[in-house]
């Protein structure tokens, strides 16, 4: 269970059940698809920028918990910031998330995202951690594809 | 005790358990609980011992060389093609063709017989409860003939809707493609008066058995259909292995699905004549050991009750479904009146990846996600379902084991 409850910590459970920015924008400036064939998860992802800030941004859409706390918590960290810093934020959580489990990790600077650090221990489920992220970089990248994380591109 | 529990009662789980090496497993320091054989089954050492034995004595290729190692493997090889036509009833080991796997087999079929059969105006008709491997090779072959692939739908128990299956079969539809058990809900669809319903407006059929053979008796002539194919890996044989079965007049009429070496009887630059069945379908090295070892698990079914077999695991079946639907908050998902194996559900608010991550952690091995049957999953409106899948191996203890797992689940989710 002590395991198990480093994946499952409270932060996610809770981000889960009651997602923040949990809605559609009006008139958004991006918006980006985010799918995750394997296991069905799937979100669209919406972005208000004002000039080079993240004024806005918000999800819908369905998945496991892990997925839907990472969208809802990455909404958090990245309103306000700028596309640049959105940017590097994602570089840190990806480190995070795929370091090898038996090497020490830095959560300096991910704030409430180091309760990610736990996903590293189910390879599986990194996939599902970080599909809201790339969904994001798609969006200010305005690729206007879909996202997709399959096994390999994690 | 019902008749059902006596028949089960015939049949000793402890004992043939031994024969599997991989159930004593710890996974995450515990015992290893598997219910994905819908997936993969596990192997019994009769077929890990016949895989070993041939690379250490018997190791060659077959059908060409004089050498004495070369007509072991032959031989070897070829017993297995005579056990796979009795295990299944063939009237001719020649209507064995060995495969890959069930998908291979399907679409050596829509490319081989739909590419000299199907044309523009043809229908194909599938039902929503085919895997994809019974899906995706028909539009291919529709998208390259120009033919039409229809789906007849299913009930909300998950059972096929057979007046709508009467409907869409009409003397447009050439091939009907049908799934003997769902690899997604259990259901036994009653295969024999399917195929009689399609001959009768003349369509040729194959039916999918890869969920079916490993559970009960397949007799192909009494089906009465076409073509029946299915995986080595789901009936206790090594992965890399499969069967197709086919009528020898309908194989015959069929052009090779491959060239290459062993599939022809001679070949100069302006004409190739191709070797008589079945080889004219297997075209280049074959995964030989892997063949010898799917002998050995038919062997290994035969040698046992079988009726005793289907008893356990549709009693075990029973049994799973009532303790799991108890469970609050949880809903099944494919009730049909004649299932096997298979138990498909979900637990409210809780996404069946996060459960499955969970049930790992107490060494139960389920599978979680779509299970290569996005329609069905579509027509019940769920991203993905939970689905435990029962093996000759199983125990109730198992499923007490998975129950508690559920618990647990709800627990952590709060």
């Amino acid at each position: 269970m002590s395991d198990l409850r480093e994946l499952y910590q409270e932060v996610i459970l809770d981000h889960n059940k009651r997602p923040r920015n949990f809605r559609a924008i009006d008139a958004p400036s991006r918006v980006a698809k985010g799918h995750n064939p394997l296991c069905g998860d799937r979100l669209m992802l919406y972005v208000s920028l004002d000039g080079d800030r993240i004024a806005d941004v918000a999800f819908e859409g369905s998945g496991c918990a892990i997925s839907k706390a990472s969208a809802s918590l990455m909404t958090e960290a990245v309103k306000g910031k700028t596309v640049a810093e959105a940017e590097a934020l994602f570089a840190r959580f990806h480190n995070l998330v795929t370091s090898p489990p038996d090497e020490p990790v830095t959560t300096s600077g991910l704030g409430k995202l180091a309760v990610f650090a736990g996903v590293r221990e189910y390879p599986a489920r990194v996939k599902c951690a970080s599909l809201a992220w790339h969904t994001m970089k798609n969006a200010i990248e305005d690729r206007g594809e879909v996202a997709k994380t399959e096994e390999g591109t994690d | 005790m019902t008749k059902l529990a006596e028949k089960a009662a015939a049949f000793d789980v402890q004992k043939v358990r031994e024969d599997f090496p991989i159930l004593r497993e710890l996974i995450h320091g515990k015992p290893l609980v598997y219910l994905d054989n819908a997936n993969t089954t596990q192997k019994p050492r009769q077929v890990l011992d016949a895989l070993e034995a041939y690379y250490r004595h018997d190791n060659s290729n077959i059908h060409r060389a004089t050498h004495l190692l070369s007509e072991r493997a032959t031989r070897a090889y070829e017993a297995t093609r005579s056990a796979v036509a009795r295990f299944i009833n063939a009237t001719d080991r020649r209507e064995i063709v060995f495969t890959k796997g069930c998908t291979e087999g399907i679409n050596l079929v829509a490319q081989s017989w739909g590419r000299t059969n199907l044309k523009a105006g043809d229908e194909v008709l599938v039902t929503w409860m085919e895997h994809h491997s019974n899906i995706v090779p028909w539009q291919l072959i529709c998208a390259q003939t120009g033919a039409t692939l229809k789906a007849a739908p299913i009930t909300d128990r998950g059972e096929l809707d057979l007046d709508a299956f009467d409907r869409l079969l009409t003397p447009k539809t050439r091939f009907v493609a049908i799934i003997h058990v769902s690899n997604a809900l259990g259901t036994v669809n009653p295969v024999a008066s399917l195929v009689a319903r399609a001959k009768a407006v003349g369509a040729t059929v194959l039916v999918d058995g890869a969920q079916a053979i490993p559970h009960m008796p397949v007799d192909v002539r009494e089906l009465g259909c076409d073509f029946y194919t299915f995986s080595g890996h789901k009936m206790y044989g090594p992965t890399g292995t499969g069967v197709l079965y086919g009528r020898a007049s309908e194989l015959e009429a069929m052009p090779p699905y491959q060239g290459g070496g062993d599939m022809i009887a001679s070949v100069t630059f302006e004409k190739t004549d191709y070797n008589e069945l079945p080889y004219k379908f297997e075209a280049g090295t074959p995964n030989i050991a892997g063949v010898v070892g799917l002998g050995a698990a038919v062997n290994f079914l035969e040698g046992l009750d079988r009726a005793a077999v289907t008893a356990h695991e549709d009693a075990l079946l029973a049994y799973a479904t009532e303790r799991v639907r108890q469970v609050a908050g949880v809903r099944l998902l494919g009730e049909a009146r004649h299932k096997s194996s298979v138990l498909s559900f979900v637990l409210e608010g809780v996404h069946p990846h996060d459960m499955g991550t969970i049930l790992d952690s107490e060494g139960i091995a389920v599978r979680t996600g779509q299970h290569c049957a996005q329609p069905i999953m579509d027509r019940y409106g769920v991203p993905a379902t939970v689905r435990a899948s029962i093996g000759l191996y199983n125990t109730r203890e198992e499923i007490d084991t998975l129950v508690a797992g559920i618990h647990k689940v709800r627990e952590v989710f709060g």
